[in-house]
């Protein structure tokens, strides 16, 4: 892929502090095809917003990006209530992709974020390989965006990607499709909810996808034990927050194996210490999401942290990092702060 | 709105299941109008994970009160701080009641834990000039803070252990009898259930009543979108709680749409 890191397993590389030049500031800059990112923190789609309600904690411009929530062809409502539920160590959302559709946001959102000089990462819902098409090319007439990234994921709505999701040839093809639409930066976000999400990858690569985004909510469920109802209206909903982040590492190792294009890790992650494990795992860029809900200034938090661990371990650039998983050894526990 | 770290400076238990938090805030006290709320964070743990959104309960100088029941495992944690403890707190938010306007008596009409917004609105609308009366109601004497927090306080008790026996629509009805409905606006917090039978009573008697709607939120910010309500009006179906709301128009809004928290 021209102008694409190539990341591959930088694994069984050992850091040794003595040995590196602990006294520079670490870069943290990464490129995926024309976007430089100018650190690996993102925010993911739907935690949010436009990018704009959160002026008051958190300067837009300090972010690697901003992911906007889902933009559908037509503004949409969204779910009935109750959407929310807190479960154990995290949360279950049915929002059902309301926003306020592309017209709208190419109008009264898009120059608002240019003027905040942020990188803009446009996520894009649909319920047609059509619709998909249509959204992208709108924003294609439009200056301000950095990259797609695609939802074919989403676990609320009939129409709203899933049934696209763990159809491995319909991810196919909208790949297919929008690579052939724009020459931006296109990832491609993927479901947890498959069997094999490392064939999903490796479709999106085939069909020149830049970067997949691993991975979209978990499908979940909660009851009212005293009243035996859902506690969310749509019964089952996308689960997400701390809990889920062993379960998302174990898929962004299965896609780092599996495929050569970065790999965008999401789930669960609420400090830079949980972002770095998914560096170290292969993720090439991370986005943080039910933690913007609790403080919305987390990821640029996230971001000085991942600095000031580089800089700690003698790192010169935040792709020393990436993909430097040592699975030669026996595994470590301790320096993890174990008991 | 902001966002700071604060130290406790009273807690303590008010009433059956009832409890209390003061802490001290310049900024967020001196930006913070009737009716908003403020988000706060149990603890640094992930579990519970997500803030708990409180109204505004009092605000004395620099020093910001909430008020809340007990009913799971953030409110158990909060109940339980102490003098000295640090507090993540996040706000003011929401849009305040819209209390501004040509009228002579406001009449605040709160049921349970509802009564959280009632005392900073009661002394704004003193500071406005108007006239107020609180009509309060819980289940039982025990349920109730009775200790001056309420400005003019009319008390309902469903079992008649203290003041009216009956619910706060009978003890409005009681009072509108006795000083009759003109150049009045209601104010009210509670159950659903409760601002329903209200919302019922003054909309057949042409009274406006503006309600403070409760529901669980995820960022109390708008930008998970968790807390629709729907709307009654206008093009939209839904309205987000926590920046559109909390305080709504009854009329403008489908109350059965949101599950009751109380």
């Amino acid at each position: 892929m021209p102008g694409c890191i190539v990341v591959r397993f930088l694994a069984s590389f050992p850091i040794r502090q003595s040995q590196r030049h602990s006294s520079l500031v670490a870069s943290t800059e990464i490129t995926i095809r024309n976007v430089t990112f100018k650190n690996p923190v993102l925010t993911a789609s739907g935690t949010f917003g436009y990018g704009l309600e959160c002026e008051s904690f958190v300067d837009v411009a300090e972010l690697g990006a901003v992911v906007t929530k889902s933009i559908s062809r037509k503004p949409r409502d969204g779910n009935p209530p109750q959407r929310i539920c807190e479960t154990t160590g995290g949360m279950l959302n049915s929002i059902g992709l309301a926003n306020v559709g592309v017209d709208v946001f190419l109008s009264s959102k898009l120059p608002l974020l240019r003027e905040r000089n942020a990188t803009v990462v446009v996520n894009i819902a649909a319920s047609s390989v059509e619709e998909y098409c249509y959204v992208l090319e709108r924003c294609e007439e439009h200056e301000g965006i950095a990259g797609y990234e695609i939802n074919v994921s989403c676990p609320n709505v009939k129409d709203g990607g899933l049934n696209f999701g763990t159809h491995c040839p319909s991810v196919a093809q909208i790949t297919r499709e929008l690579r052939g639409r724009t020459s931006k930066m296109l990832a491609m976000k993927l479901t947890p909810n498959v069997t094999s999400i490392a064939e999903f990858a490796r479709a999106c690569e085939g069909e020149g996808a830049d970067a997949v985004s691993c991975v979209n909510t978990f499908v979940g469920m909660a009851v009212d034990i005293h009243t035996r109802r859902p506690k969310i209206a749509t019964i089952t909903g996308g689960y997400s927050g701390p809990a889920i982040k062993p379960m998302a590492l174990a898929k962004v190792y299965e896609v780092r194996k599996a495929v050569n294009i970065p790999i965008i890790g999401i789930g669960g992650i609420m400090n830079a210490a949980d972002a770095i494990e998914f560096l170290v795992v292969g993720a090439t860029l991370v986005q943080v999401g039910t933690a913007l809900f609790v403080d919305p200034a987390a990821g640029t938090a996230i971001a000085r942290g991942i600095e000031t661990y580089l800089s700690e371990h003698g790192m010169a650039s935040v792709r020393e990092l990436i993909g430097s998983l040592d699975t030669s050894m026996q595994p470590s526990l301790i320096a993890a702060g174990w008991g | 709105m902001f966002q700071e770290t604060v130290s406790i400076l009273h807690s303590a238990q008010v009433a059956e299941n009832v409890y209390t938090l003061e802490f001290v805030s310049e900024r967020i006290a001196h930006a913070t109008l009737p009716g908003q709320f403020l988000n706060l964070k149990p603890d640094d743990s992930f579990d519970p994970l997500l803030r708990r959104a409180y109204s505004v309960h009092r605000i004395r100088e620099d020093r910001i009160e909430v008020i809340f029941n007990v009913v799971g495992k953030g409110s158990r944690i909060l109940a339980a701080k102490e003098p000295g403890d640090p507090l993540d707190v996040m706000g003011p938010l929401g849009v305040p009641f819209h209390y501004e306007g040509e009228y002579g008596t406001a009449i605040l009409v709160s049921g349970g834990v509802g009564i959280a917004p009632m005392p900073i609105l009661g002394d704004r609308l003193l500071a406005l000039g108007k006239s107020v009366v609180n009509i309060h109601g819980a289940r039982t004497a025990g349920m109730i803070a009775n200790d001056g927090r309420l400005t003019n306080p009319i008390f309902a008790t469903d079992d008649g252990s203290l003041g009216f026996h009956g619910n706060v629509v009978g003890a409005l009805d009681a009072w509108l009898h006795d000083h009759g409905a003109s150049n009045v606006r209601l104010f009210a917090c509670g159950p659903n259930r409760m601002l329903g039978a209200l919302g019922e009573y003054c909309n057949a008697r042409g009274l406006p009543l503006e309600v403070s709607l409760e529901c669980q939120m995820a960022c109390g910010i708008g930008i998970c979108q968790g807390c629709p309500v729907e709307m009654a009006t206008g093009n939209r179906k839904y309205t987000l709680v926590c920046t559109h709301g909390p305080n709504y128009d009854i009329n403008d809004i489908v109350l059965d749409s949101i599950p009751s928290v109380h």
